[in-house]
Parts: C-alpha cells; sequence; structure tokens
C-alpha cells in the first residue's frame, strides 16, 4: 500500500495550513472555492512551487520537489484542465517526449513507441491512434493523451484539475471509467472539480479547503452536498427569498430560422424586455455558436436576426453593438478581458466611442465610468489602473459584465456566467441578472449548470445537437425534463435504461440524484428537484 | 449510458484516428513533392524552350551555386524549426569568408582544412552568442539576430577596411573545389546533399532534434515537459553560426573574391528558401530535405531566367511572388487540415 | 504589482531611451563643438529624416500584434515610379497622385493577405519585400533618373523657410506627423483599439473592435507613407535607383524595439520612439563627427538595440521580484488558480 502523504504550510500567504494524504487505489477529492488554495496545493505537488514550510512525504520518505521534472520522476502527474500538448507531433510522440524508445546509435525507436501507446491506450479502454498527430484532437482526446502520458511515466499519483470543465456527458463518462482503470491498477488520484455530484460519483475520500487551510478530509460515505459546502463557503448560505422576476415587455431579440450548417439548424426564438431565457443543453449543442452568430462574431448561413424590428446585419459585432446588444462570452480570459491592460481600460473597452469628444477620450469620463460600474457590481480591486489579470475569477466576470453594462443594452446575451466562479460571487452574479430583467433589459443566458437555468430564467430553451427541441416556462420545468429534451430521451422511466436511474449531463449512472452544487437544493423525496418557488 | 446517444458511441470502429493519420500524412506528402513538382515543371518549360539549360556545364553551375544556400538553409532549419530566427546568417558568412579565406595570403602554404577550421570556428562563436543571447537573456531571436548581423557585419567591415581578397591570393586547390566532379556531379553537391540529409535524419530521430520540434510547436508544453529549452536553443545556434561559418568559406572558395559585402542580404532569401520548402514559419513542423529543395528551386528560377535572356531583376520578384504563393497554400492546407482532422477525431471517440 | 512599481518600471524604460539621449548629447558635444550646431542639426535631419518619418506607422504596426518588412521596398518601388514617369514627361503632380496611390495598394496587399487570408506578417512582408523591390528592378532597370526640377530636389536639400537653418522638410514632416500620429494612438479610440488587439486580439474582437479593418488601414497607411518618403528620398538625392532604401526596414525596426515598443504587440509609445530617433540620429552623427568608418556605425546601432531589450528585462525581472512582497489577506490577491502554470515560476 502506497502513502502519499503531504502536508504544506504556508507558501506565499495562498496557503496557510494545506494537509492531503492520498493513498494508492482511491480517488480522493479536493474540492474549494476559488481562492481556498487548491491550486497552490496542487503546484507544490506537482514541483512548480516550494512550500515554506511543512513537509512532502512520499512513501514516507520526506522529498523536496525542485521542479516539474523531479515530480515527475517522483511518480507525480499533474493532468491540467487545459492540455498542453504539441499540435505538431503525434500522440505517441506527445506521451513520450524526451523519453522515447531508442534502438541502436541512440536513434529513435517508432514502432516500439507507437505499441507502447497503443498498449497503453488498451488498458485504458480508449480507441486512440498514436500515429495520428495531435492536432484537431478534442479537449477530451487530448486528456486521455495526458493520462496516457501519465501513466507511461508509471505515475504512481495522478492529479487532475477541474478535467470534465470542458467535456460533454459521453467524454466525462469515458473519464471516469478511465479513472477507475487507474485506480484499480494502484494509483492515487487527486481529483479537484467544482461539481459535486461528479465528486459524490467518482470519489471515495474528500478533502475542503478554505481561505488556505483544510477544513475537512474524510471519507465521503455519510456526507451530503450540503455538508461540503458549508464546509466550503463556512456557514449555511441562506435561504435566499426568491427573486421576483420581471414582467416581459415588448420583444427585443427575434431570431429567425437561423442556420449555420453542421452546426445549428433552424433556430428561432424570442427575448423580450424584462425576460431572462435560458438556453441549455449539453456542452457541443451548439449555442455558444448561436449566440456568437448573433452578436456577428461567427457568420450564419441562413436566417435572420432582428432587435427592436430593426435587422442585424450578420458578421458585424459592431452592428449588434449599435443595436443595443452586448455579449458576455465564455471565456473571459482570452475572449473577456484584455489582460495586460488595466481594469480601467477593460471596462471602458467597449464604450470608447461614447467616451469621446472631438476624436479624443476624454479620461475622466473613462475613470468615472469604470469607478461607477466597479462600485455597482461590487468588483475588489486595488487600484483601477492595476492589470485585471491580478483580480480574482469572480471579479474578473464582474468586469467583463461591467463592461457591457456601461453601454446600457437592450439585450444581454451571457455565455457560462458563472463558470469557475465562487459560491457567493455566483449569487451576486444571478442577483444582478435578475436586477437587470426587472429593469426592462433582455437576457439570453447560456448555461450547463441545471439549478443555475432554473433559478434565474423566466423560460428555458433547450438546444441538442444543433437544434432547439423544447421549450419550458419556469413553472413547468424541472431538472430532469430539461435533460431528457438535452438528450434526446422521452423522460425518466425510458425503457432501455434501469429502472430508478435518470439521465444525467453530468455524473456516473446508478447515481442517486439528490446532491447538487448550489446550496439552496433541500432533499425532497422521490429525487425530484424542487424548482425555485414562484 | 443514455440510450439516444448509445447509437454514437457503438459506431463501427474502424481503427480510430487512421483516418486522420492517412491524412495528415498525404497533406505532407503533397506539399514536400509539390516543391519538386514545380522545380520539374520549371526546369521542363525552360528546358522546352533553351535545351541550352539542361548542358551539363548549367547543371553542374546550379548545383554548386546552390551549395551555399543550401547549408544556410540547413541551419536556419534548425532554428526556425524551434520558433526563432536567425538574421545574422548573412554577416557570418561574410565575416567568416574574409578572415578564413585572407589566412591564404597571411600564412602561405596554410593547410586548407586548417582554413576551412578557422571559418567553422567563427561561425561558432557567433552561433554561440547569439544562442545565450536568446536562451539565457531570454530576448526574442528576432531582436537579437538582427542586432548581430548589425554587429557582425560593423565588425566585418571594420576588419576588412577598404582590402579585400582577390582570387589570385588563393591556392589553386581551394579554388578547384566547387569545379571538382564525380561522374559529371559535383562533389561538393553531394557533400552538401550528404550533410543536408544527416541534419535531416538526425532532426527526425533523434530525442534532441524532435524535441526542437516540440519547443516550436508549444513552447509552453515543452516547458512543462521538463525539456531544456534553453540548452536545445543554444545548440540550434551554434550550429546554425557554424555553418554559416563553413558555407563562408565555401562561398570564398567559390567567388574568389572577397570584400566586406559578402553575404549582404542573405538572411531574407533563405528565410524565403526555408519557408517556400515547407518549414513553417512559426515552427513544430518541416524538415531540413525540404528547405534544401526550397533553395534549389530559387537557384534554378535565377538560373532559368538568365539562360531565357529574361533579366535577372525579375528574380526578386518572382522569388518574392513563390514565397507569398508557398505561404498561402501552407495556410489553405492547414485550414482544411485542421477542420477535417476535428471532424475525424469527433467521429472516433 | 502596486501602481507606483508599475509606473516606476514604465518609467525606467523611457528613462533608458532618456539616458541615451542625453549621453550621446554629451559624447557628441566632446568630440566635436559643431554638434549642437544648427547646421548640424540640419545634417542630422538630411541623414535620418526619411527613416525617422517610416518608425511612425511602424510603430502603430508593432504594437497592433504585427510587422512590416516591406517599407524600404515601398520606398524603392514608389523611387522608381517616380523616376520612370519623370522620364516619360508625366506631370508632377500626376505621378503624386498615382505613387500615392500605389503606396496605398501596396499596403493594402499586405494587410488583406494578413486579415483576409490569415498569414503571419513576418512571412508576408518577407514576401513583398522582394516582390516589390523587384518590380522596382523591373521598371526601372538598371538605370538611374537624375534630372529633377530644382523645385522639387530642393524640398529634400533645403531647410524648411523662416525656421533658421536648422530644420529639414523632412524632419519638419516627421515632427508633425509625429505629433498626429502620437495624438492618435494614445488618445483616440482608434488608438486604444491598436494596444488592445496586440495584447489580445480576440478579446478586442469580442469587443466589437474591428481588427481586420484596423490592421488593414494600418498596413495602408504605411504604405502611404513610406511612398511619400520614397519621393522625398529621391529628392534629396536627386536620383531615381532600383536600390534606393535597400535595407533601411531593418534599421527601422531596430529603433522601434529600441524604444521599447515590444516585438510581441500592446506596448509602446510614440514620445519613446521619438527619443530612439533621436538618439539614433544623435548617434550616427556622433561617429560621423568622429571619422567612424560609417559604414561599421551599424555595430553601435547593434549593441544599443541589444543593451536596451536586456535592460529593459533586468528591470522587469526585479520589478517581478518585488512583487512577490506578501500582501494582507482580504485584498484582491491575484487568484493563485487563475495564474496559469507559466507565470511566476521561480528562475
Amino acid at each position: 500500500m502506497l502513502r502519499h502523504a503531504a502536508k504544506a504550510f504556508g507558501a506565499v500567504q495562498a496557503l496557510l495550513d494545506g494537509s492531503i494524504e492520498l493513498n494508492s487505489g482511491e480517488v480522493h477529492a479536493l474540492v474549494g472555492e476559488n481562492g481556498a488554495g487548491k491550486s497552490t496545493l496542487v503546484k507544490i505537488l506537482a514541483g512548480v512551487y516550494q512550500p515554506d514550510a511543512g513537509a512532502l512525504l512520499v512513501d514516507g520518505k520526506e522529498v523536496t520537489l525542485h521542479g516539474p521534472a523531479m515530480a515527475r520522476a517522483t511518480g507525480i502527474a499533474v493532468i491540467y484542465q487545459e492540455p498542453a500538448l504539441f499540435p505538431d507531433l503525434t500522440v505517441a510522440e506527445n506521451m513520450f517526449i524526451g523519453r522515447q524508445p531508442l534502438k541502436a546509435g541512440r536513434r529513435i525507436d517508432r514502432r516500439t513507441m507507437r505499441a507502447e501507446a497503443a498498449a497503453i491506450f488498451a488498458r485504458l479502454g480508449v480507441q486512440l491512434d498514436p500515429a495520428r498527430i495531435a492536432r484537431g484532437l478534442s479537449i477530451a482526446d487530448q486528456q486521455v493523451v495526458e493520462i496516457g502520458k501519465a501513466i507511461s511515466l508509471e505515475a504512481r499519483v495522478i492529479v487532475m484539475d477541474e478535467p470534465t470543465a470542458a467535456l460533454s456527458a459521453d467524454e466525462v463518462d469515458r473519464l471516469f471509467d478511465v479513472v477507475r482503470a487507474l485506480s484499480a491498477s494502484g494509483a492515487a488520484v487527486l481529483f479537484i472539480s467544482h461539481r459535486l455530484e461528479e465528486v459524490f460519483a467518482l470519489c471515495q475520500q474528500v478533502t475542503v479547503m478554505r481561505d488556505g487551510r483544510q477544513v475537512l478530509s474524510r471519507r465521503l460515505d455519510g456526507l451530503v452536498a450540503r455538508d461540503l459546502i458549508r464546509a466550503m463557503v463556512g456557514r449555511d448560505l441562506a435561504e435566499r427569498p426568491a427573486e421576483a422576476h420581471g414582467t416581459p415587455g415588448e420583444p427585443l431579440l427575434n431570431v429567425e430560422r437561423l442556420t449555420r450548417e453542421g452546426i445549428f439548424t433552424d433556430i428561432s426564438f424570442t427575448v423580450r424586455a424584462g425576460e431572462i431565457v435560458a438556453l441549455a443543453g449539453l456542452v457541443g449543442s451548439g449555442r455558444s455558436e448561436v449566440a456568437r452568430a448573433i452578436f456577428g462574431i461567427d457568420l450564419y448561413d441562413a436566417g435572420a436576426v432582428t432587435v427592436r424590428r430593426q435587422g442585424l446585419r450578420r458578421g458585424s459585432p459592431t452592428g449588434a453593438m449599435a443595436a443595443g446588444v452586448g455579449f458576455v462570452p465564455e471565456d473571459r480570459r482570452q475572449q473577456g478581458l484584455v489582460m495586460d491592460m488595466s481594469v480601467q481600460q477593460n471596462i471602458a473597452l467597449a464604450s470608447l466611442q461614447r467616451l469621446r469628444r472631438a476624436g479624443l477620450i476624454r479620461a475622466a469620463a473613462e475613470r468615472a465610468l469604470a469607478t461607477d460600474w466597479a462600485a455597482r457590481l461590487k468588483i475588489k480591486y486595488g487600484r483601477l489602473k492595476d492589470p485585471v489579470s491580478m483580480l480574482s475569477g469572480g471579479n474578473q466576470q464582474k468586469a467583463v459584465l461591467a463592461k457591457w453594462l456601461g453601454r446600457k443594452p437592450a439585450v444581454l446575451i451571457v455565455d457560462e456566467p458563472t463558470r469557475g466562479i465562487d459560491v457567493a460571487t455566483k449569487a451576486e452574479v444571478h442577483h444582478l441578472l435578475l436586477q437587470l430583467a426587472r429593469d426592462g433589459v433582455g437576457v439570453l443566458m447560456i448555461s450547463s449548470e441545471l439549478p443555475e437555468v432554473l433559478r434565474v430564467s423566466d423560460r428555458i430553451l433547450v438546444m441538442r445537437e444543433g437544434r432547439l427541441t423544447a421549450e419550458f416556462a419556469h413553472a413547468d420545468a424541472s431538472e430532469e425534463e430539461i435533460l431528457s429534451a438535452a438528450t434526446g430521451q422521452a423522460g425518466p422511466g425510458t425503457p432501455g435504461l434501469p429502472p430508478g436511474q435518470l439521465p444525467s449531463d453530468r455524473g456516473a449512472p446508478g447515481q442517486a440524484r439528490r446532491v447538487r452544487d448550489v446550496p439552496e437544493q433541500q432533499e425532497r423525496p422521490g429525487g425530484r428537484a424542487a424548482p425555485e418557488a414562484s | 449510458m443514455s440510450t439516444a446517444l448509445v447509437s454514437r458511441s457503438e459506431r463501427p470502429p474502424a481503427p480510430a484516428g487512421t483516418g486522420a493519420r492517412k491524412l495528415t500524412e498525404r497533406a505532407f506528402r503533397i506539399r514536400e513533392s509539390g516543391i519538386i513538382v514545380v522545380l520539374l515543371v520549371f526546369v521542363a518549360i525552360t528546358a522546352s524552350i533553351q535545351p541550352r539549360f539542361l548542358d551539363i556545364t548549367n547543371i553542374q553551375f546550379i548545383l554548386v551555386n546552390t551549395t551555399v544556400f543550401a547549408l544556410l538553409a540547413l541551419g536556419e532549419t534548425m532554428v526556425v524549426i524551434s520558433r526563432n530566427y536567425d538574421l545574422s546568417m548573412g554577416s557570418v558568412l561574410g565575416l567568416s569568408a574574409y578572415l578564413s579565406a585572407s589566412q591564404f595570403g597571411q600564412h602561405h602554404g596554410i593547410p586548407i582544412v586548417v582554413v576551412f577550421l578557422i571559418g567553422l570556428g567563427i561561425g561558432l562563436a557567433c552561433g554561440a552568442a547569439n544562442g545565450i543571447m536568446v536562451s539565457a537573456g531570454r530576448v526574442p531571436s528576432l531582436v537579437v539576430t538582427l542586432a548581430t548581423l548589425y554587429i557582425i557585419r560593423g565588425i566585418d567591415i571594420l576588419i576588412v577596411g577598404g582590402n579585400e581578397v582577390v582570387a589570385s591570393s588563393l591556392p589553386a586547390a581551394f579554388l578547384n573545389i566547387p569545379k571538382a566532379t564525380v561522374l559529371g556531379i559535383p562533389v561538393l553537391a553531394i557533400a552538401i546533399a550528404v550533410v543536408v540529409a544527416v541534419g535531416a535524419y538526425y532532426l527526425r530521430s533523434f530525442r534532441s532534434g524532435r524535441e526542437l520540434y516540440a519547443i516550436g510547436s508549444n513552447p509552453e508544453a515543452a516547458r512543462l515537459a521538463g525539456i531544456p529549452i534553453g540548452r536545445r536553443v543554444l545548440v540550434a545556434f551554434v550550429c546554425s553560426g557554424a555553418i554559416a561559418g563553413v558555407a563562408g568559406v565555401l562561398w570564398a572558395a567559390q567567388y574568389g573574391t572577397v570584400d566586406s559585402t559578402a553575404g549582404t542580404g542573405y538572411e531574407l532569401q533563405v528565410i524565403s528558401a526555408v519557408v517556400v520548402g515547407g518549414v513553417a514559419i512559426f515552427g513544430g513542423s518541416g524538415s531540413a530535405v525540404g528547405a534544401a529543395l526550397g533553395a534549389l528551386l530559387l537557384n534554378t528560377i535565377s538560373s532559368a531566367l538568365y539562360v531565357l535572356g529574361i533579366s535577372p531583376f525579375w528574380d526578386q520578384a518572382i522569388w518574392g511572388f513563390l514565397l507569398l504563393l508557398a505561404i498561402t497554400i501552407d495556410r489553405l492546407i492547414s485550414v482544411r487540415l485542421t477542420a477535417a482532422l476535428r471532424v475525424r477525431g469527433a467521429r472516433h471517440e | 504589482m502596486s501602481e507606483r512599481l508599475r509606473w516606476a518600471a514604465r518609467w525606467e524604460s523611457g528613462l533608458a531611451v532618456v539616458v541615451v539621449v542625453v549621453i550621446i548629447a554629451v559624447v557628441g558635444v566632446s568630440v566635436s563643438s559643431q554638434f549642437f550646431t544648427s547646421n548640424n542639426f540640419f545634417n542630422m535631419g538630411l541623414s535620418n529624416g526619411e527613416i525617422a518619418i517610416m518608425t511612425l506607422p511602424m510603430t502603430l504596426i508593432v504594437i497592433s500584434g504585427e510587422i512590416d518588412l516591406s517599407v524600404a521596398s515601398i520606398l524603392g518601388l514608389s523611387s522608381a515610379l517616380l523616376g520612370v514617369l519623370w522620364a516619360r514627361h508625366w506631370p508632377m503632380i500626376g505621378i503624386f497622385a498615382l505613387i500615392a496611390v500605389v503606396g496605398l495598394a501596396a499596403g493594402a496587399v499586405n494587410g488583406l493577405l494578413v486579415t483576409r487570408v490569415g498569414l503571419p506578417s513576418l512571412a508576408v512582408t518577407i514576401g513583398t519585400l522582394a516582390l516589390y523591390r523587384g518590380i522596382a528592378t523591373i521598371l526601372l532597370g538598371p538605370s538611374t533618373v537624375t534630372n529633377f526640377p530644382t523645385t522639387y530636389t530642393n524640398l529634400g536639400v533645403n531647410a524648411v523657410p523662416f525656421t533658421g537653418d536648422a530644420i529639414t522638410y523632412s524632419t519638419a514632416l516627421f515632427l508633425v506627423l509625429a505629433l498626429v500620429f502620437g495624438v492618435v494612438l494614445h488618445a483616440t479610440p482608434f488608438g486604444r483599439s491598436i494596444y488592445a488587439m496586440g495584447a489580445s486580439q480576440e478579446a478586442a474582437q469580442f469587443s466589437g473592435i474591428r481588427v481586420k479593418r484596423i490592421k488593414t488601414i494600418l498596413f495602408m497607411v504605411s504604405g502611404l507613407v513610406c511612398a511619400l518618403v520614397g519621393v522625398l528620398w529621391t529628392f534629396r538625392l536627386d536620383t531615381a535607383v532600383q536600390n534606393n532604401g535597400l535595407g533601411l526596414e531593418l534599421a527601422v525596426v531596430a529603433i522601434v524595439l529600441f524604444a521599447g515598443v515590444s516585438i510581441f504587440g500592446g506596448k509602446g509609445s510614440i514620445l519613446g520612439v521619438v527619443l530612439a530617433v533621436l538618439a539614433f540620429a544623435g548617434l550616427q552623427n556622433a561617429l560621423l563627427l568622429t571619422n567612424f568608418n560609417q559604414e561599421a556605425a551599424g555595430i553601435v546601432t547593434g549593441a544599443l538595440l541589444l543593451l536596451s531589450v536586456f535592460g529593459r528585462n533586468l528591470a522587469s525581472l526585479s520589478a517581478g521580484l518585488r512583487k512577490r512582497i506578501p500582501t494582507r489577506p482580504g485584498r484582491s490577491v491575484a487568484d493563485p488558480s487563475q495564474v496559469t502554470p507559466t507565470a511566476t515560476t521561480p528562475p
């Protein structure tokens, strides 16, 4: 039995007292809000940082890891959220770079390399051709390659940092099978996730961190989501009184038969003033593509978009903005913000034309705009001139929102507004969206988090494989129904499924669906999620 | 799991990804053979108009002329693969050409091999300087080699002053190097072809060679993977410098007269040859053989123009146009390829 | 990093250029009492005016994340056109108009290949460098045209009236354009967009900035300016020949980089570029006055460039080290989960 125990103290004040013990054959979950210190702990394990205090023990012996190479040599492999592969090299080369098997004369033995890679994939139960180049691989496949690499390194500790964030349901299942195969073969797996249902589905142990310390570490049996959340947040998030939704007014955004070959077909819907319309569905169903097409970042092949009865020219973000549309994109670091620019500059970036006088930007007006919106959204920052990269994830997202709200849009499209954000800020963002609706803005929200969808929206549209398959009013909706529409099944009790099991877009089959990652959900008998009382 | 998605995962499993592999291999072969095709077409057209083009003496002339550029292309390929650039090659060539060739005048009877070693040494030193600044100093190679282009050329001018090395001061054996032939093929061309082949083989089949590709393909991943980037890049620059040094000596052997303008402007021509030859401008892919073929193509075009009586002034315009054409085609291929690979990847999960 | 530290880092890089200018001035004066005369300043303007002007559009292009190596070839092309058409007795106004159009077109080709076809500007402009120079060579062949009317050649060699004898037309043009470019870059939405797209093209697009259009405009402006410079150059030398301006692009890029404009885009200032131009011109001049081999002056250019980049790296390295001072909890500490594995790895 392998024991990997790590106690790390006080590195760069991001971690005050972190301890975790990983045993072979176990899948161990690490949860905590953003900023709780999870990443720092992981980086210590990965050898990127060295702890200021405390000790890392491997097999009972203390070691200091001076760099990622040493960590790897010690048998610790880390798989990051965004796998870093070499697109121009083959899959096998990616796995064995720097350690390729050699034949006579120190030349690379390609055949053996490919065979070994194929063997590893077979062990994991995955189909992947080791001789193809890595370019064009889906994120799920890239992760598999990284896992294969870890195995070929004979890693005994495998750390996975938010691996499911960008995966579809199918891919998540495959990943879980792979992880189970890994732990069956004796490795210790550390699984970091925000998605508590996955934690309960896959892991045996859990460690919760908060504010740089470990606050809980024990087996998962007997715990429910609420216990974890309480540990993560330090308090029971008070049940929020149901927020009043706005009353829908005139139609603001009209999408008619929007089609883009191979991506989405025949999408039609309306968003009215004061309404929050959610666009739900599985990852890869085409929702973000629809949003980008509406806003003009992407083109479409057929159909029309009108805002307040004015047709929008396709492929023109400036046109969309002029018509009063705002767009908070999915990836705030690459698409929503210019990381090198200051908080002030980012907030002002979409409003430059309005801050003009005689062609020049008015500095005072820019500063006022930024200060005003930062205050309204309660963004925590040092100084307005700090680069926006210094803000936490939640505050960065608020900055993106501030940028668009500063334009007073009539229609706001938000794509995964609370992805990767801590629970408290998430609630603030929801509150903000509801407030916007009350003020008469029409909101189109794309989200993969069903609790969020149910909590915030007035109407729910479901997309599956590029088409709209269902529409629910808030009162009629439930997670099961949305999921059925998203996966194309008739509903609970579909023949072919074992009784009592419901399809889920996250999490393994067979798991009773009593867990959520949002605190307000109460457990109700019968396993049906109670929608927010309207 | 879900019944609706069962059909997707149960699709008959062709060995996942072979479609992708075949596609990529086909694309690469098209690209590499594309140069040869263009070359052959050019030769064919020119020869049909002016049969003199295929005279043995002319072919020998083209091959010998190409040797210097093919060597430079090899060195530049090693650097560009790792997502760096060496703009100083022309200046290094010039410095090496003068300093090595002038040895004959200063030290009578000096063995030719020693002169080559001197050129090699000069190139090595320059390459090492470049490499150290890029890897240790963490300055982008474009900036570093732009600066050393000036500095080395300036040193060359200072040393040369108003002098020049004249052919009469060079021993006949030296000047005969480009003229020696075996079965009609210049020995020099054969030697350089071997060197290029060895270089290409090294890049393809040795760990450190593959690591250069990795560094160019994704520098961040290379860092995370523990690849010794600094060391590899340093070696790449040392090699490219050493190669430029040797090329300088060869240049002197071919032209006989060396002044302070030797090698001026070569860097951009070499980079063009390399890109036309299929090496991606941002690194990560391409082969030295392709780069050498690119050099051959460009030299063939010059010669063809001369033979056809077209003014040599068209030379630059044509190779500029070819470069633009090559990168446009590369781009189109890569866009189509990536899209096709994504589709195949999705289907074979 | 606290604001004061950031301001200091920026100041340090601007300071570097100021320091160099001062040093050159001191050296110049010590070398020759003639250094600070208006006549000498005039000479500096003569030798470097055209290069100076070319640095301005280049700065904008580099900040936007691209590069234009074809500038000297557009200069050569415009010079060749001037020669050829003048020899054919075209009216000068017509020639100017055509040259302007050709300059815009040459820039447009660069811009379209980069934005519409999606090619890297380094490769494209190496290609157009050859292509345009080649066209210039085809047009003019081996001949040179030298009989330009004095009203025009005077523009190249005389001082601007009413300013004493210090300012060449090219210097005046440089100063005016520097002002215009400076205002546009630093104080208009257009300029802010350039910084944004240089720092993150995707984010700029998602903010409604028309990246493709702006980059194409920048390349076209560069083409127009370089064509104009080609005319000035020809008049100054009273010679149109195919190799006019050969190799100048590297000097232009060197000056821009020396000024602190980042080769990766997103950073830089016109003021820095103006100072860098002064430093460069002063340097060339000081060397001239010491009878230093003019052609070898490149050594100093190269050395300056290296020093400036290393200097900046050192400055940001030390500023980065200072950044690791732990902050009080509760402040907006950079979220470790947001920091990519690359950011602050200890060397």
